[in-house]
């Protein structure tokens, strides 16, 4: 977020805008459709189903509403730090691509594959994203991984992971 | 002394071959977790839920305390060697205990902080057992109107901690309540926020929610903003201290559990607080309060005992109330009920087995920690070295497991990742994770007693008031309104030791973006901006200005 360029502070206030507006269409969304909720034949006690939602989307209507004006006043969210966090220079996002699609890719393909492939791109999928480039090492590493959780939790703890392509072979 | 004969009883329950070796397990899981960035207890705990379900309830939840209580240790290790906490609890601990690191003292301050932890784990647990009984006993009596506002005491309790922004926590705490009403609404079965997706008519797994936001949303966040070069992490023989060390330790280990304890039974305001208060406590009360800042073993000492006993602590009102005070419990809350137990005061009466044997369990697994860590701490110190793609990998790789084996749904796997967006937003923006998973977990009971409460009264709203309920919502108005109150109040009328700690708070937050700021020393050109209205709008810029001082 600490963009070196000129101008990055006022980047960063329109962005977090973006969080308020964000936080007032959910809250509207829920409002509307606590509104909509047809009435119901089975309903007990006097507080309806809506009740609960239109007070939480009211509560995000006017948070959104007060986070407008502290970032409006100059107020700026404090990012979270960490172990392995470096707070200078902008968001990498090339490497949150390639994790977002090693992510994606595991999801459609474990049906298909079964957990032990899938997982494996994973693994290694992530791992290069994060600058790993010792191929061979990292896809025994991610085979070994997927291979032995499936066995660990399907056998060991009857966890149910799709097998998929290599049924009858584990 | 009916505690005492239930607590024997407890043991017998704990020390079965089976439940020793789960606690075992799950202090050394809860350990390396804590040691590891990235991870805590509390996806742990989540990833774990689905994958026991073969295993007996009193085991598993054995198991989780000790992952518990591991996790609190091991967070300690990582901040004396690495001087980043991971957790706002251990943000003190980096401080003295990294400047004693630095001083080659390292042994020294990882021992101070695994015997205060058993000490302090060792009283506190004692606490409980003698104390939540009775606390269970008066529950009981308590109406639905109360228990609603005790929840909302504790939704507020969990927003407003002291120096952070308000407004944030309760924008975290809305979009948690908000993921906590999707789903079929029980007592009419209508569907509430589902669109007309099947999926999301059972609501969306607690599972999901926590690994998505703690793991998923941690591990692209941290990817956005990976430090390159490889950590410094400290070398460590095994931890021992000197008698004089023994001296200057053991009263700080006993006023920090005497802070701790309060403060984690009851919510208010977070594991900062307490153990930023033993901290100033122990500045105050020190020989030594030059050292202060360089070193002092105190300031390991006090700070990491309130951390153990707050987490015992916030046992008392999960066991005796049902109300959850910091991530973990609340995901334990999740865990209880998942296993068709209801939590709340009469949990003490209809699984006495269950609960006797937890905490019986919390004491063998804090002996357990204080015989294990002290000969292992060379090897959590390798641990900090394992490289960062394997590290992260790892953690998508088994959140993507876990999730996928809660329902052994494909669906679930495209949420993950859209939790874990709306995680990563919310650290980039500084929305705080502790409201949003007390809100997700806590947001449907509460509507639930608040239900309970109106039907009781006919609809009326009078129903919701009764001398307690009275009590909770003035405290409550007076947290929400303290920014405005204060004004009026004069200046001597503050706690000067809240002020103090409330200052110790800032400066720390300050020097933290310090040293992230001075790591990569090329951006030194970042232009100083200026600091901002609220107490929360630290940047990196403004603490640049403020000079090339390490180690404050």
């Amino acid at each position: 977020m600490s963009a070196a360029a000129p101008g990055g502070t006022q980047e960063q206030g329109r962005s977090e805008l973006g969080v308020a507006l964000f936080l007032g269409a959910l809250g509207i969304l829920v409002i509307v459709q606590a509104l909509l909720l047809p009435e119901s034949r089975i309903a007990r006690g006097p507080v309806g189903p809506g009740a609960v939602p239109i007070v939480v989307g009211s509560l995000l209507v006017i948070v959104a509403g007060f986070l407008a004006v502290d970032v409006w006043r100059g107020g700026r969210g404090e990012p979270e730090g960490g172990e392995d966090i470096e707070l200078t220079g902008s968001s990498d996002w090339k490497t949150v691509a390639i994790l977002v699609a090693a992510f994606l890719s595991n999801a459609l393909l474990i049906e298909s594959l079964g957990w032990p492939i899938s997982g494996a791109i994973l693994f290694w999928g992530c791992a290069f994203a994060l600058g790993s480039r010792h191929y061979v090492r990292d896809a025994a590493i991610a085979i070994v991984m997927g291979v032995g959780s499936w066995y660990l939790f399907v056998l060991g703890l009857g966890t149910s992971l799709p097998v998929g392509i290599l049924e009858g072979i584990l | 002394m009916d505690a005492l004969t239930d607590l024997i009883g407890g043991f017998g329950t704990a020390l079965t071959p089976t439940n020793v070796g789960f606690a075992l397990l799950g202090v050394l899981l809860g350990t390396a977790i804590g040691v590891l960035p990235g991870i805590g207890p509390a996806m742990t705990i989540a990833l774990l839920l689905p994958l026991t379900r073969g295993v007996e309830v009193t085991s598993a939840l054995i198991m989780f305390a000790g992952i518990y209580y591991g996790g609190m240790y091991g967070g300690s290790t990582t901040s004396i060697l690495l001087n980043t906490p991971g957790e706002s609890a251990s943000v003190v601990t980096a401080i003295e205990g990294n400047q004693m690191a630095k001083a080659g003292r390292a042994a020294q301050a990882l021992a101070t902080a695994a015997i205060g932890s058993f000490v302090a784990g060792t009283i506190a647990t004692l606490l409980l057992a003698l104390l939540a009984p009775t606390v269970a006993k008066l529950a009981i009596e308590v109406s639905p109107a109360d228990t609603f506002a005790l929840m909302l005491l504790a939704f507020i309790a969990v927003t407003s901690v002291l120096g952070s922004s308000r407004v944030r926590g309760l924008a975290s705490l809305g979009l948690g309540l908000m993921i906590g009403l999707i789903g079929i609404d029980f007592t009419s079965g209508q569907q509430r926020l589902t669109f007309g997706i099947p999926e999301l008519a059972e609501g969306i797994n607690v599972i999901v929610v926590a690994v998505g936001l703690f793991a998923v949303g941690e591990a692209l966040w941290t990817a956005a903003h990976l430090r390159r070069k490889p950590v410094e992490v400290i070398a460590v023989g095994t931890p021992r201290m000197s008698r004089e060390d023994w001296q200057r330790s053991w009263k700080p280990w006993l006023r920090g559990t005497a802070i701790g304890f309060p403060f984690g039974a009851v919510p208010a305001g977070g594991a900062e607080i307490p153990t930023f208060l033993s901290y100033v406590t122990e500045k105050k009360l020190s020989k030594h309060p030059e050292e202060f800042g360089k070193g002092a073993i105190e300031g390991v000492a006090g700070p990491e005992a309130t951390n153990n006993a707050s987490a015992a602590g916030g046992l008392v009102p999960l066991l005796t109330l049902g109300i959850p005070t910091t991530a973990t419990a609340a995901i334990m809350l999740a865990a209880i009920t998942s296993y068709g137990i209801e939590p709340g005061p009469r949990l003490f009466e209809t699984e006495p087995v269950l609960v006797w044997g937890l905490i019986a369990s919390l004491f063998i697994g804090n002996t357990a920690l204080l015989l294990l860590n002290l000969p292992l701490a060379p090897v959590w110190a390798r641990l900090l070295r394992i490289p960062r793609s394997y590290l992260y990998a790892g953690i998508l790789f088994f959140s993507s497991l876990g999730a996928y084996a809660a329902n052994a749904s494909t669906f679930d796997l495209f949420l993950l990742l859209i939790i874990g967006g709306l995680g990563f937003m919310m650290r980039r923006y500084g929305l705080p994770m502790l409201p949003a998973i007390i809100g997700v977990i806590l947001g449907p009971f509460a509507e639930e007693e608040l239900r309970q409460a109106l039907q009781i009264s006919n609809g009326a709203l009078s129903g919701l008031v009764d001398p307690m309920s009275v009590v909770i919502y003035v405290i409550l108005a007076l947290i929400l309104l303290y920014p405005v109150i204060r004004r009026f109040l004069p200046r001597r009328a503050v706690v000067p030791v809240l002020a103090e700690a409330a200052h110790e708070i800032e400066e720390a937050h300050h020097h933290h973006g310090l040293t992230s700021a001075v790591s990569v020393e090329r951006h030194s050109g970042d232009d100083p901006r200026n600091p901002g209205r609220s107490t929360s709008s630290r940047n990196p810029g403004n603490v640049d200005a403020d000079g090339g001082g390490d180690g404050g």
